[in-house]
């Protein structure tokens, strides 16, 4: 083994004890000794003062900032309003045919959306194939929110831990909520097989989902889509879970029925759109055929996509509902 | 066409394609995907920056069989391709200095989110990086701004949530004016692309028509793009979020989410409007007067603070102030001075907060700056890389926080009326940085024994010390390799309008 | 200072009004569940000005009838793709407040942020 060399930095750096401690005079070295009763004084003191800062009822000073604050934000507010106001004064007449709005752009869109796109309804071409970027750009938003909305709300069952030496685990804080625990909350105060409802919605239900699936089938020949479509089906899931409760939609949507669902028809979505972009950008003719204007199966990648759109849209209003309502599906 | 201009699709592409798949992996495959995710991204934007070096122009990248202005187009040039390489390098390291940390504080079960987040905020930098098109880049604005909160909030302590709920309400109020005055523009122009509506403003501006509306929008815009990125009066939020979440999430978010609205914000100025017409109106002087208060406010805020990571977080408002300082100045020089502070900011910050933690860990978990006396004994890595930060920020020479603070003396130099409070306010906000950093160095090097601490060395924790290393060498190499890179956002910049 | 379309561009000009009622329910109320409501003011608020751009007088919704495709029969189509983003965009920010509003609340049993950051300073975490 290399001998180490003995200078000032290799010894500073080695964090060794100085060799001169005791030997020579010096200002003694102190221990370090938690100094209890010290340190209980000045909590006290500290607590004290906290108690008068943030009492707010009877603290003056706060009061008055609380005043001037909401009294500045109003100012604030409205002068918000009256900039923009002048501002709409000054925009071009609403209706007008010869403002800025009416340009080629939407000429192009409106003489040429149904040869190029081969949908009738032509703000669906606009969405689904002008700018499709922007439509994938927004079902990401969905996605991410549901996630943050699982990170949120989703109740996990606890997992035995993996003890390896030297790797930190979680530490769930006590009084959270488990389970258990909202599932007994969940079967208190939820309203139980309740005559009409069950019968109104035995219904209604398959009139809703059919209803649905018809908007999102037509969406690019009259208005509809997969948006509308899919929030439509995600309100008839609700209304049949909050009719015959859990157990039953238990029977055909669980929590891999979404997780597999959703990855599907994102993966999906993901893979026709960058095929789309790949040969637009270089060039290539896609394969796609356009089909007859006015029938269902047209428009090349325009059906597909609002079928996935709709399916991703239903389960996560779904979701939505069963987190904020029991935490779990 | 050639097969590296399809780089930037690839990224954008490959980043959202993993966070969809990331939803049904178990939490290690998620990791590794996310680590080699990260790593290729940065692979195909130095390929991409390479290439363009070579050709000297930027190109136009068509998403969809239609060309713009009726369909989607993205746009690569040299200093988009520089900015990707560069968020993708720090992301990849502030991911692997805090991955220990992340085992300890979030349940096992979500960390397939957590990394679901990270990969769609690295798809919305880049989306914001290279598009051309306005309403686009809301769309990734919002996905930024979901992402981040979900950063926030992962560790789930009662702190965080209220961190997250602050953040949202100042973020949709600064979203909620950047959409408006996106339709007013739109109304005016017509147009949703860059380039189109700046052809359309030169004209309306040689003409004197709808001069009111025009300037207004411009103002609503950069107001609610700086209310995003926490400038001076809009920054109550940033302590608390920077201060207790997670590690990685803190490094992440001090270094490149307010940045991304940043870059946008540039990118409105030299695309949308038009650089003349920005430097002449009257919106500079209002960002130059709160960069300026920023500086100032956020360093006295520093001091007061008792806790180490809040003294770093309020540090971040002082620096964001001086960018938009340098975005006040108006001029080119003063635009290559914010570019270059950006990179030097994310490359110091995230440092910053890696290595507090591990100070922090070496004297039992306690935040407070008084019990981290004698810290750098006990874990030397951590305090040698708190010690470069610290003198990054204050501004000596051969670290990147000097060069960038000569670029902002230098590019306020000779302008009529605000070079002298750029330069007296550049120094006094240059002695506060000193008197809390300092402050913090000294103490962490006070020789104390502590018998009841445990002792980090370089052996028990490989990982973390080489991305301690890797984050020195960065900040070494900006700080004395400055004159390439200025050289780069120069060509960057005259190919960016 | 006022210029001259003020009264012909109503439905901008209330949009507006409730942009900034929205703007300033964000901001000011205490109760989280208003500013929530406060946020979606707002953002409905942008699509009734979107709406309201799209129009051309006399025209009628871009669907293509009878194979009709001159541009003086349908009005402008891009405003309402834009509010269709918009408005999925919305909905997910709704999502993530409330859930945010949910745990707050499960935690400290209060509606009120600044009685929660309050009691986060006294708690001194």
């Amino acid at each position: 083994m290399k001998e180490k060399k003995n200078n000032a930095f290799t010894r500073w750096f080695y964090g060794e004890e100085d060799t001169l401690l005791d030997k020579v005079e010096m200002k003694p070295q102190k221990e370090y000794a938690p100094r209890e009763g010290e340190i209980r004084e000045l909590m006290k003191e500290r607590e004290m003062l906290r108690e008068q800062i943030y009492d707010v009822e009877d603290n003056h000073k706060l009061r008055l900032f609380h005043k001037m604050y909401q009294i500045a934000a109003v100012i604030f507010c409205l002068t918000l309003i009256s900039i923009m106001l002048v501002t709409v004064s000054w925009l071009p007449p609403n209706g007008d045919p010869d403002n800025p709005v009416n340009n080629e752009v939407s000429a192009r869109y409106i003489e040429s959306g149904l040869q190029e796109t081969g949908a009738v309804n032509i703000v669906t071409g606009m969405i689904l194939d002008y700018r499709a970027f922007d439509t994938f750009g927004e079902s990401n938003v969905l996605f991410i929110a549901t996630v943050t909305v699982l990170i949120l709300l989703r109740l996990d069952k606890e997992k035995k831990a993996l003890a390896k030496p030297g790797v930190p685990v979680y530490q769930k804080p006590v009084d959270e909520l488990t389970i258990a625990k909202a599932q007994a909350d969940d079967r208190v105060y939820e309203p139980k097989n309740d005559v009409i409802l069950q019968k109104v919605a035995g219904f209604l239900v398959p009139i809703i989902i059919i209803f649905g699936i018809y908007v999102i089938l037509n969406g690019h020949l009259s208005p509809g889509g997969g948006f509308s479509g899919g929030a439509i089906i995600g309100a008839g899931l609700i209304l049949y879970l909050n009719a015959f409760g859990f157990e039953k939609t238990e029977r055909f949507f669980t929590e891999k029925t979404y997780k597999w669902t959703c990855f599907f028809a994102l993966t999906f979505y993901c893979l026709a759109k960058s095929y789309s972009f790949f040969t637009g950008a270089n060039h290539l003719e896609s394969g796609i055929p356009l089909g007859t204007p006015g029938a269902i199966l047209s428009s090349g990648l325009i059906l597909p996509l609002n079928i996935c759109v709709g399916l991703v849209v239903a389960c996560t209003m779904y979701a939505f509902y069963v987190l904020f309502r029991k935490g779990g599906f | 066409m050639n097969f590296v201009q399809n780089f930037p699709f690839f990224s954008i592409i490959l980043s959202m394609f993993s966070g969809i798949v990331s939803s049904v992996l178990p939490a290690r495959a998620a990791k590794w995907l996310n680590t080699i995710l990260i790593s290729v991204v940065g692979a195909m934007s130095a390929v991409l920056l390479v290439y363009l070096m070579g050709t000297g122009e930027s190109y136009v990248y068509w998403m969809g069989h239609f060309p713009a202005p009726w369909g989607n187009e993205i746009r690569a040039g040299v200093l988009e391709a520089g900015m990707a390489l560069f968020f993708c390098v720090i992301m990849l390291l502030s991911m692997t200095g805090g991955r220990k940390k992340l085992l300890g504080e979030v349940e096992y079960s979500k960390h397939n989110l957590y990394y679901i987040l990270v990969n769609l905020l690295l798809s919305s930098l880049l989306a914001l990086v290279y598009t051309n098109d306005l309403f686009t880049a809301y769309v990734f604005v919002e996905i930024n701004t979901i992402s981040a909160c979900g950063l926030i909030m992962i560790r789930q302590n009662g702190r965080t949530i209220e961190a997250a709920v602050r953040y949202m309400i100042m973020s949709l109020l600064g979203s909620g004016l950047f959409l408006i005055s996106l339709c007013m523009l739109y109304d005016l122009t017509g147009h949703l692309l860059m380039s189109n509506i700046k052809e359309s403003v030169a004209v309306l501006v040689s003409h004197h028509q709808y001069s009111v509306p025009l300037m207004t929008t411009i103002g609503l815009m950069c107001a609610g793009l700086a209310i995003k990125s926490a400038l001076f009066p809009f920054h109550s939020w940033l302590p608390d979020a920077y201060g207790y979440s997670t590690v990685s999430s803190a490094a992440m978010l001090s270094s490149l989410v307010s940045k991304g609205y940043i870059f946008l914000l540039i990118k409105i100025f030299y695309r949308v409007i038009g650089f003349e017409i920005i430097a002449e109106s009257k919106v500079i002087n209002v960002l130059f007067v709160f960069g300026l208060l920023g500086m100032i406010f956020g360093s006295l805020s520093a001091i007061r603070e008792n806790d180490i990571r809040r003294m770093i977080s309020f540090s971040s408002v002082a620096q964001i102030g001086y960018i938009y300082m340098g975005f006040g100045l108006g001029t080119e020089s003063g635009m290559t001075a914010s570019i270059f502070h950006i990179l030097s900011h994310a490359a110091t910050k995230s440092l910053l907060f890696i290595a507090a933690i591990g100070l922090t860990d070496v004297s039992k978990g306690s935040r407070q700056i008084v019990d981290l006396t004698g810290a750098g004994y006990r874990n030397k890595i951590a305090g040698f890389a708190f010690t470069v930060g610290s003198l990054s920020m204050v501004g000596v020479p051969m670290f990147s926080g000097f060069v960038s603070k000569l670029l902002f003396a230098e590019a306020s130099i000779g302008h009529t009326y605000k070079m002298l409070p750029a330069v007296i306010v550049l120094a006094i906000s240059t002695i506060l940085n000193a008197i809390y950093f300092m402050k913090t160095v000294i103490r962490i090097y006070v020789p104390e024994r502590r018998k009841d601490c445990e002792v980090i060395t370089i052996k028990n924790e490989k990982e973390y010390a080489v991305t301690l290393v890797c984050f020195i060498v960065l900040n070494v190499m900006l700080g004395m390799l400055s004159q390439p890179i200025v050289q780069w956002i120069h060509t960057g910049l005259s190919m960016f309008g | 200072m006022v210029g001259p379309n003020l009264f012909i561009n109503y439905g901008e000009a209330v949009a507006v009004i409730l942009f900034g009622i929205g703007f300033s329910n964000l901001l000011l109320q205490k109760n989280l569940i208003k500013k929530i409501i406060g946020l979606n003011i707002m953002d409905t608020a942008i699509y009734l000005f979107l709406a309201e751009k799209g129009y051309i007088a006399g025209r009628v919704a871009p669907i293509v009838v009878d194979g009709v495709q001159e541009v003086e029969a349908y009005i402008n189509p891009v405003p309402s793709g834009l509010v269709l983003t918009g408005i999925v965009v919305s909905v997910s920010v709704t999502a993530i407040m409330l859930s945010l509003t949910i745990r707050l609340y499960r935690r400290y049993h209060t509606l009120d942020l600044d009685e929660i950051s309050m009691r986060l300073k006294k708690e001194g975490l």
